[in-house]
């Protein structure tokens, strides 16, 4: 039976909040520099240009690309004859973040008690989903989620009737709103189906699939594109500042759902969309 | 694109030359501050009591900075959103704030204050917190220390890159340019 140690899975956790706070992927990188290419603005191809320009001075500094180094959500995926050993694998994710934030000077935003409102000290917690599957494999995919962009998501449980219109208009409603605020070019997550709760969880993870890869399914690849072109018609460009790309990419996840139900949730990055993931 | 370099404090004089779409280099001490902050010299003034600085010509960053690292005075510091903000601004505009420096548009009642107070609301690239630390020549903590990030800082800028996105008159950089590109009819 396979065994991990808690230390392995803290020091894993660390690393990972650093690097992706530090570095952004390859697909988000080709997504600016495609879109900085086909930018109309003046205002919009500075402000690209000053964001490409950003992530080499974080990349060569070893400093966070974004001061918002975001509140960590985790999607970890369990075997279920896998052992950890030591410990507990919740305690252990939590404590690879609380020394992830501390090492890499990064910022703690996270407050205990929403009301009270006083900061936790080391970014715990963060929020973790879990998925048992079998074998003994352990993954964990790590997003560190600004808040600038996360205040301008919105979930709506849509009826039946409302369909496939009334889905892209939602969407398009909470891109328009939210994009000049949310640090465009955004990423759009969206979850469509299930509950409630399901809906904002796909939304979630949805932000992490790579750039250009679409769902498999080809009505929802159409709604994809459909989005990806609505979404730029509207003209809000980079910072909102005015231009054709306000959205990098659309990326739609759905589960079956209830038959009186279409819930509908959209999750919003900023430009900064970081996602790290590794197989232990 | 012709940039327009300005020092701080900013009179109204030098206030009212700055029109919307310039781009600006500021250089000059300017003062961080987001929601704790806010929220705290709000309650000081409710209860009568003096804010812990006068604002009269300064601008204020709305900025929570990652810690230092070592050897270095300030970590990653890029703006966050501004409209956060916007339920406080007016009160800090009539005291005499000349601008201020965020992402994201203003409310109305933002807009009108500014307009009365002639102040200034300038714009940097959001997320570009690395690129925004290098123009940050020295900090102090002059207020709310316990708040760590969200603590009142007297930082040196130089060369601080922004865009003037609504200014004296009220135009508004959000409004105007977006309809240049919008194709309202695709949708």
């Amino acid at each position: 039976m396979k065994r991990i140690g808690i230390q392995q899975i803290i020091d894993h956790v660390a690393e990972m909040c650093i690097e992706a706070n530090t570095f952004l992927s390859a697909d988000m990188m080709e997504g600016l520099r495609r879109a900085k290419g086909s930018e109309e603005s003046e205002n919009g191809k500075e402000i690209l240009e000053t964001m490409l320009c950003n992530f080499e001075i974080a990349k060569n500094k070893n400093i966070p690309i974004c001061q918002d180094t975001g509140m960590v959500v985790m999607f970890v995926t369990f075997g279920q004859d896998l052992v950890i050993a030591g410990g507990s694998l919740e305690e252990a994710l939590q404590a690879g973040v609380a020394k992830g934030y501390e090492d890499g000077y990064l910022r703690k935003s996270v407050v205990a008690d929403p009301f009270i409102r006083t900061n936790t000290g080391n970014n715990t917690p963060a929020v973790i989903h879990y998925q048992v599957v079998p074998g003994d494999g352990l993954k964990i995919k790590i997003l560190p989620k600004g808040f600038g962009s996360e205040n301008t998501s919105a979930l709506k449980m849509l009826k039946p009737s409302d369909g496939m219109a009334g889905v892209k208009e939602f969407i398009l409603q909470t891109v328009e709103t939210g994009s000049p605020n949310a640090c465009a070019p955004i990423v759009v997550g969206v979850g469509v189906g299930g509950t409630m709760e399901k809906a904002a969880i796909m939304a979630k993870e949805a932000l992490s699939r790579p750039l250009g890869k679409h769902n498999p399914l080809e009505h929802i690849e159409a709604l994809e594109d459909y989005l990806l072109e609505a979404s730029n018609a509207l003209g809000i460009g980079p910072m909102g500042l005015g231009g054709i790309n306000t959205v990098l990419g659309v990326n739609v996840e759905v589960f079956p759902t209830h038959i009186a139900g279409l819930p509908v949730a959209v999750n919003i990055s900023c430009y900064v969309n970081r996602h790290v993931e590794r197989e232990l | 694109m012709a940039v327009v370099d300005i020092k701080t404090p900013l009179d109204k004089k030098n206030r009212k030359k700055l029109r919307v779409g310039d781009h600006v280099r500021i250089s000059g001490f300017i003062y961080t501050a987001r929601d704790a902050a806010h929220k705290r010299m709000m309650e000081a003034l409710e209860k009568g009591q003096a804010l812990p600085m006068d604002f009269t010509d300064e601008i204020i960053y709305y900025v929570g900075p990652c810690p230092a690292k070592p050897g270095e005075i300030i970590g990653s510091a890029g703006p966050t959103t501004s409209g956060r903000m916007d339920i406080y601004t007016p009160e800090l505009l009539d005291r005499g704030l000349a601008g201020m420096i965020g992402k994201g548009n203003r409310s109305e009642r933002v807009i009108n204050s500014m307009m009365s107070n002639d102040a200034v609301y300038f714009a940097c690239v959001g997320g570009a917190g690395a690129l925004l630390q290098d123009c940050i020549k020295s900090v102090e903590i002059i207020a709310y220390e316990d708040l760590g990030t969200e603590a009142i800082r007297k930082i040196e800028v130089e060369d601080f890159p922004a865009i003037v996105v609504i200014d004296t008159l009220g135009n508004n950089l959000y409004e105007t340019e977006r309809k240049k590109f919008a194709h309202k009819l695709w949708i």
